[in-house]
């Protein structure tokens, strides 16, 4: 908490100290009434009474006695006096609970943005956004309220006990005792329910599980007609999860029902030690009025005590869980002084070499792709292929002695990263749209293109007409809150935004493994007639389909992180390697002479 | 469209409520329960400024202590019929509560079963989720505590209200007086703090779904380096949450002060009055006392009320949408003849089934999708033969899956017929035909559990070994045999531990094992390596011996073995035949062939 929360936070504390002062006031004020006014005794309790009567200008209770409006008008001032330091207290605690919370908020935010793509890789999305909301949340929750509450709580039983203990000390023993055995009640009795309340969570999240993948996967259950198995999975759960409640609920009213009793034979209590104080004459009627309100204004605090503690308990985990994204290093600044080299030239991978959590992806790779080339990269799942993409952008870091990457002769280590990834259109195996219109996406959130531009750029992807055959066109919404886009116009969409960028390197890392065989040839050719005009884009295909790597200028195969095989299409054909068993896999199996001849 | 659009400002309206009565009705033994011991409870609430004044009058003022013991014992049981009642109507009002909202989740969800595919097709998951599952807990919630608090606060007031007119006539009209204006200050209070608490829901509803974009996107981002307008935007969200989050507080912090001010102004009032009554002996000093505790405490039950009554009109909303979706007809439903023939979904009579042979016939079929206005499929007519196959190719999103849709009755035509074995499909049950038919997805879905509880799907009573023999035909049990504990290894949620390959061949298994007359496979587009693909395509030669089978085909070493080929471009079909004969035709057909087949291929060769 920065300095400035801290100051307004103890403001409201000393807020919410003051306004208790005055809620305290009122009974007093009534005992005054009762007792000096009505009963004609000497003023006692609290002086700030006494000195509340004269500064409204009657001396003493004789006064008062033939002004009784002076006796409303004290009550009156005296609530208004506590309504403004209540309001004062919520209003400053609510501006820096709430401005704590904000720059937790961002905070977070901005430290997730910048941590590394290896932790993104790992991580379940799920689990963070819990964290970053219902963590933040439960931290929130203990800074606005359960903390001032807590301190409330204290503060109130110290006020009244430090008013009552003097005034009658048999009745305030008898009213403090059953304090102690309220609040740990309470937590004893939350302490055991929790493992329930647990568990009824649990059962709630797996009925949520069953009715989740029903309705997503609602063409298998129609397909083998499992109606009604799945109705009777649903209602298996759904009553299970009830009943657990229901048995709760058991637990819960003994609770609730015996706290009643608790607050009810206390104030009990109070009556008979009050009627035996009284006559033995230790006790007036303003007293045991004072008595009864106080008791009353500490009995429920206390009772949601019990509560209050074991949620503030919780935001201890809480705090731990926000803490751990925090111990998390955010990407390395650039050690040295980046070079201002432009990014062009040559590709060179030099004895590359990478492992990822002790186990090697990569082994000992050399390649080079000459500026204005397009290399293509085949290699079954797990080979390495992505990983060589990953290397160039710096999305992960070579470590010394694992080899080097150059740009144009230059160690891409030298170039300032946030550069590298401008100057690198890299279309990731999954891309992410966000839930923006298509426009802003294409545009990458950028303001700076015109819309002709990013029609140009969506042209080439060939999903322009995809894009304007719905009503909004370009503005039309993607993603929960809008329109849902099949895994190839996404994948298009994706590589629209790199064609947009205009970047000197493009790397396509399987991106278009969700569009068909015609549309693929179409977007290959497009991008093929663009490179001729805007020259030396150096172009990195990553694929599954021969015939997506068919255009390439040079062909390297990957297995199991070695560069197997390395030429240009046609020497790879003619050798009768990897390539070329893979091709005839995917295309030998219809290859007769006939079908030839019809195509020409 | 939005779904998440609440409904403000509307006042409670009892014939939304009323759409609720079946549901209602089997708990209206346990609601009139809750009704008695909420009144004991609140009765004995009321009574507790009574019985102090009895014990102030009785025995302080005097300093008397004889009789106290059987004051004590008739507090004491007072208290004991408070404690049974409190822990008697919570019980009831958990099971109403649970109750309630189980049986309105059983309602929704079975209808669900019941509706057609259109629907989940123009309808978000987590809409529908949200309707199952939170809005039955809020109107459960709503109709047992909702009652509980109305009940605890009206009757409240009224023993209030009649202890201080009997207590004291003229004083307790006074109090009576201000409770009105006390009603209105807190209606007009409460509308602010609920909109504002609204708007920060809101908002906060809004964070999350940033920061789920945030995480979810954060690769994206990277590679596209637009961190900074990321955390900018993120920035500017949460400062309009701190806005709101702070004006929603202003108004609750304004709140009770103005509230206390009131109970303030009744306390003097009484101190006023009550205070000349007392010195002038017209009036006990017990009485004083009760009718204090009385205008301190009074106020609760208003705030409450004003409260409930805030959420009794946003509970319309979630009640409204429930009662919507459970009105939402499906577009496909039996003849009311074929049910009684054939039995409905949930109780099918198998032993009037007739055995499928395969043949299907399209009989003049047009169809047009119901949020479509334009034909994809006029009069269409095709005839295929029991264990004939039919390929269907064409571009990405050109409408491949219409006449699967068709097949399967996920739509029906909206003229002609679609005949299975001679007899139109509308004259069998749809459970009768989905029996019949396998079918494996692009994105293939399974549900969480093991592998084994996932192919079992396909046959709910098949053995294990029927299970294993179902994989080893299609070859997943390489697959299997690579999982750390071999078929009982969970796959995840939607199957997200296994990679789309692996899971096409799991659900090839799925399907092989309901032995379906007739076979739907939609061929993954999606990034598969050459080894599983060789062993999906094993997997569909092996499976389509003796079905009728649909292949929405990408790839040609499928489309090949076709006795039939649907061409479709733009959602209509625009060639048909068999791989020669359309090749022959140089059309489209070819075009699309021929970009198979590139150059370098040739010149390789």
């Amino acid at each position: 908490m920065s300095r400035g929360w801290r100051a307004l936070y103890l403001a409201a504390f000393l807020f919410m100290l003051l306004s208790l002062f005055c809620g305290f006031l009122l009974p007093q004020t009534i005992r005054f009434v009762v007792d000096s006014v009505i009963g004609g005794r000497a003023p006692e309790g609290v002086p700030v009474i006494s000195w509340l009567v004269s500064a409204l200008g009657a001396s003493g209770p004789s006064r008062m006695r033939e002004n009784l409006m002076l006796a409303g008008a004290l009550v009156v001032l005296v609530a208004a006096l506590g309504g403004v330091c209540g309001f004062a207290h919520h209003r400053i605690l609510s501006k820096s609970a709430e401005g704590v919370t904000r720059r937790l908020r961002e905070r977070l935010y901005s430290h997730i943005q910048r941590l590394p793509y290896e932790w993104h890789v790992g991580v379940q999305t799920g689990d963070i956004v819990q964290r970053c909301t219902s963590d933040v949340e439960v931290v929130r929750g203990f800074v606005a309220s359960q903390l001032t509450e807590i301190v409330r709580v204290v503060a109130l039983v110290v006020f009244a006990y430090s008013i009552l203990f003097p005034m009658n000390f048999t009745m305030a023993l008898a009213s403090f005792l059953f304090l102690p055995v309220i609040l740990s009640f309470s937590l004893v009795f939350l302490k055991s329910a929790a493992a329930r309340f647990l568990a009824a969570d649990e059962a709630e999240g797996q009925l949520l599980a069953i009715a989740q993948e029903n309705f997503t996967g609602v063409r298998v259950v129609r397909a083998f007609g499992r109606e009604r198995f799945e109705a009777d999975r649903f209602d298996r759960q759904n009553r299970l999860y009830s009943d657990l409640w229901m048995r709760l609920g058991e637990l819960l009213s003994t609770y609730w029902g015996a706290g009643d009793m608790f607050t009810g034979l206390q104030m009990i209590a109070l009556c008979l030690v009050g009627v035996l104080q009284a006559s033995a004459g230790s006790l007036t009627v303003g007293e045991f009025i004072v008595f009864l309100t106080y008791n009353s204004m500490i009995i429920w605090p206390v009772r949601g005590l019990g509560r209050v503690l074991s949620e503030a308990s919780k935001a201890s985990v809480s705090l731990g869980r926000i803490g751990e994204i925090f111990d998390v290093l955010v990407e390395s600044a650039d050690s040295t002084e980046p070079v201002e080299l432009p990014l062009r030239g040559d590709i060179e991978f030099d004895h590359v070499s990478f492992s990822y959590g002790g186990a090697p992806v990569l082994r000992d790779i050399s390649f080079t792709v000459k500026e204005g080339t397009t290399l293509g990269i085949l290699g079954s799942t797990g080979s390495g292929k992505t990983t060589v993409a990953h290397l160039l952008c710096r999305l992960y870091e070579l470590r010394p002695g694992e080899g080097g990457i150059r740009i144009g002769g230059v160690d891409i280590r030298r170039f300032n990263r946030e550069r590298l990834r401008r100057n690198i259109g890299i279309v990731l195996q999954e891309p992410f749209l966000y839930s923006r219109t298509i426009r802003e996406n294409v545009a990458s959130l950028s303001a700076r293109y015109s819309l002709s531009r990013i029609k140009e750029a969506a042209s080439i992807s060939q999903v322009d007409t995809a894009i304007e055959a719905f009503a909004q066109g370009y503005d039309t919404i993607v993603g929960e809150r809008g329109v849902t886009l099949s895994g190839g116009q996404k994948q298009r969409v994706a590589i629209a935004r790199v064609i947009l960028r205009e970047p000197p390197i493009m790397i396509f890392d399987d991106s278009l493994s969700a569009v068909d065989t015609e549309t693929d040839a179409r977007i290959r050719a497009a991008l093929a007639l663009r490179r001729e005009t805007a020259r030396g884009v150096t172009t990195i295909i990553i694929a599954h389909r021969i015939t997506s790597l068919s255009g390439a200028d040079r062909i390297i195969v990957m297995d199991d992180g070695r560069l197997v095989e390395m030429g240009t299409p046609a020497e790879l054909l003619a050798s009768g390697g990897v390539y070329r068993r893979i091709n005839d896999m995917q295309r030998g199996l219809v290859a007769d002479e006939e079908d030839f001849d019809v195509l020409r | 469209m939005s779904y998440d659009e609440e409904f403000y400002g509307k006042q409670p309206g009892l014939k939304v409520w009323a759409g609720m009565l079946p549901f209602f009705l089997p708990f209206r033994g346990q609601l009139a329960i809750i009704c008695a011991f909420m009144l004991l409870c609140s009765g004995v609430d009321a009574l507790i400024p009574i019985f102090q004044k009895y014990v102030i009058d009785s025995f302080i003022v005097p300093g008397r202590t004889e009789g106290l013991l059987s004051v004590a014992v008739a507090g004491a049981l007072l208290m004991g019929a408070r404690m049974a009642g409190a822990i008697c109507f919570t019980r009831f009002a958990i099971r109403v509560e649970m109750g309630f909202a189980r049986d309105l989740k059983k309602a929704c969800f079975d209808h669900l079963q019941t509706l057609s595919l259109s629907y989940y097709n123009t309808t978000p998951v987590g809409y529908i989720i949200s309707r199952v599952m939170s809005d039955t807990d809020r109107i459960g919630v709503m109709l047992a505590w909702g009652l509980v608090d109305i009940l605890w606060g009206a009757s409240y007031i009224v023993f209030s209200i009649f202890s201080m007119l009997a207590l004291d006539f003229r004083l307790g009209l006074w109090l009576v007086v201000m409770i009105p204006p006390m009603a209105l200050v807190t209606m007009w209070f409460q509308k602010r703090i609920l909109r504002h608490n609204r708007l920060v829901r809101r908002t906060n509803s809004r964070i999350t779904g940033a920061f789920n974009e945030g995480i979810l996107g954060a690769r994206t981002s990277k590679t596209l380096v637009i961190e900074d307008i990321n955390i900018k935007e993120f920035s500017s969200l949460a400062g309009e949450m701190y806005g709101g989050a702070v004006k929603a507080a202003f108004w609750g912090a304004a709140y009770t002060p103005v509230m206390l001010l009131f109970g303030a102004l009744a306390v003097a009032i009484i101190l006023v009055r009550g205070s000349a009554s007392v010195m002038g002996g017209l009036m006990a000093f017990g009485t004083l006392s009760a009718m204090v505790s009385y205008a301190i405490s009074i106020f609760e039950p208003i705030q409450q009320m004003a409260l409930i009554f805030g959420e009794i009109t946003a509970t319309q909303a979630n009640i409204e949408r429930v009662l919507a979706l459970l009105a939402r007809a499906p577009e496909i439903v039996d003849e009311p003849e074929v049910e009684e023939r054939y039995g409905d979904s949930f109780s099918p009579k198998r032993e009037n089934w007739e055995p499928i042979k395969g043949d299907i016939r399209f009989d003049d079929v047009s169809f047009r999708y119901p949020d479509g206005d334009e034909f994809v499929l006029e009069h269409f007519n095709l005839d295929i033969p029991a264990g004939s196959c039919v390929a269907i190719v064409g571009e990405t999103g050109a409408g491949k899956s219409t006449l699967v849709n068709l097949v399967c009755r996920f739509y029906e035509p909206t003229s002609g017929r679609v005949l299975i074995d001679g007899r139109d499909y509308r004259e069998r049950s749809q459970l009768w035909l989905h029996s019949n038919i396998g079918y494996v997805l692009q994105s293939p879905h399974l549900f969480s559990g093991s592998v084994r509880e996932n192919i079992r799907y396909g046959r709910l009573d098949a053995s294990d070994e029927e299970i294993m023999e179902a994989a080893r035909l299609v070859s997943a049990d390489s697959v299997i045999a690579h999982l750390p504990d071999g078929a009982e290894s969970d796959v995840g949620e939607g199957g997200d531990r296994l990679s789309t390959g692996e899971k096409q061949l799991i659900s090839f298994a799925r399907a092989i094992l309901a032995n379906p007359a007739i076979f739907v496979f939609d061929e993954a587009t999606s990034s598969i390596d050459t080894e599983t693909e060789r062993r999906i395509q094993h997997a569909i030669t092996k499976a389509l011996k003796g079905r009728t089978s649909f292949l929405i085909a990408h790839r040609l070493s499928t489309i090949t073995m076709a006795d039939v080929i649907l061409v479709v471009r733009d959602g209509k079909i625009v060639e048909r035949g068999g791989h020669r004969e359309l090749l022959k035709k140089k059309g489209y057909y070819t075009q699309l062939y021929a970009m198979q087949y590139e150059q370098d291929l040739i010149r390789g060769n």
